[in-house]
């Protein structure tokens, strides 16, 4: 996937995340900071609601974005061309996601030659009180 | 699937139909096109169809998975919903899910969930994801906590 040098070489991720159908459904975007940390938003959306009472997003979009985010981080910061497989994930959720915007951001914790484990949060008001968090193995040799 | 059936005879639980009523009304269900294909005491099968919107990996054509999360995270929960004594909120604890094999693109998902151990606040869940050909492309564990505030 040559692109993902080109998006990595232009410091666009969005335009990684463009090429993912599914992400465009759910309208994601994503930015790199300075330290090279990818943040994904994913705006609230009717569409999205999992608990129509509450309401509250689905834990599958949720577990979505978190992976997403997992995986975005893993693509810009190896500088491969290889786009990693995910093993497994192991998600936490923490306080029902609600009507507003959700934030993702993920730390890569060992970067092995064929594995690599990454955590992630995801919060909506306040990063130091997130939704949900997630820890993955991805397959990255 | 002891028990279940023992709780299938004896105890409470909620009328399959209007589990079915709740689950067409959620958003992201309609919205990704989830069908129900088996719900019973304990136990729940969910499928859904390839659809271009879903995949998560361009050149393979493979969906997303947060979609596969989706699913197991559904059926789970119905499978929960279908044996707990009454109509109250739950509330997915944690989800852990293994990606055995990749998903072949072009074909219908499904998502099957049995919920083996219910205690007064806990469900606990397995499931698995397959497609037609039978063989397992994810398997999942899932705790849900039980509230006890009515609907």
């Amino acid at each position: 996937m040559a692109r993902l040098q080109d998006a990595r070489a232009a410091r666009n991720v969005q335009a990684i995340v463009d090429r993912v159908p599914f992400l465009s459904f759910l309208n994601v975007t994503a930015r790199v900071d300075r330290e090279g940390s990818v943040t994904c938003t994913l705006p609230f959306q009717e569409k999205i609601i999992g608990n129509p009472t509450l309401p509250a997003i689905h834990g599958g979009v949720i577990g979505g974005l978190l992976e997403s985010v997992a995986l975005l981080q893993l693509i810009w910061s190896m500088n491969t061309n290889v786009v990693p497989r995910t093993i497994n994930t192991s998600m936490d959720f923490l306080r029902s996601g609600q009507a507003r915007e959700t934030y993702a951001r993920g730390r890569i914790t060992r970067q092995g030659r064929r594995v690599a484990n990454v955590r992630v949060e995801a919060w909506q008001d306040d990063p130091v009180r997130p939704i949900a968090a997630a820890h993955g193995h991805f397959l990255v040799g | 699937m002891l028990g279940n059936e023992r709780h299938a005879r004896e105890a409470p639980a909620v009328d399959l139909s209007i589990i079915r009523q709740f689950s067409a009304e959620i958003p992201f269900q309609k919205a990704i096109g989830t069908r129900i294909d088996l719900l019973e005491r304990g136990r729940c099968r969910l499928s859904l169809p390839w659809k271009e919107e879903l995949v998560g990996n361009p050149i393979t054509g493979v969906v997303h998975g947060g979609v596969i999360t989706t699913l197991l995270d559904s059926a789970s929960g119905m499978s929960v919903f279908s044996i707990i004594p009454k109509v109250m909120q739950i509330a997915t604890l944690d989800l852990r899910i293994d990606y055995l094999r990749p998903a072949a693109p072009r074909r219908d998902i499904c998502a099957e969930a049995e919920c083996y151990r219910l205690s007064r606040s806990v469900a606990f869940v397995r499931g698995r994801a397959f497609q037609d050909s039978g063989e397992e492309i994810a398997s999942s564990l899932a705790t849900f906590m039980l509230e006890s505030s009515a609907l």
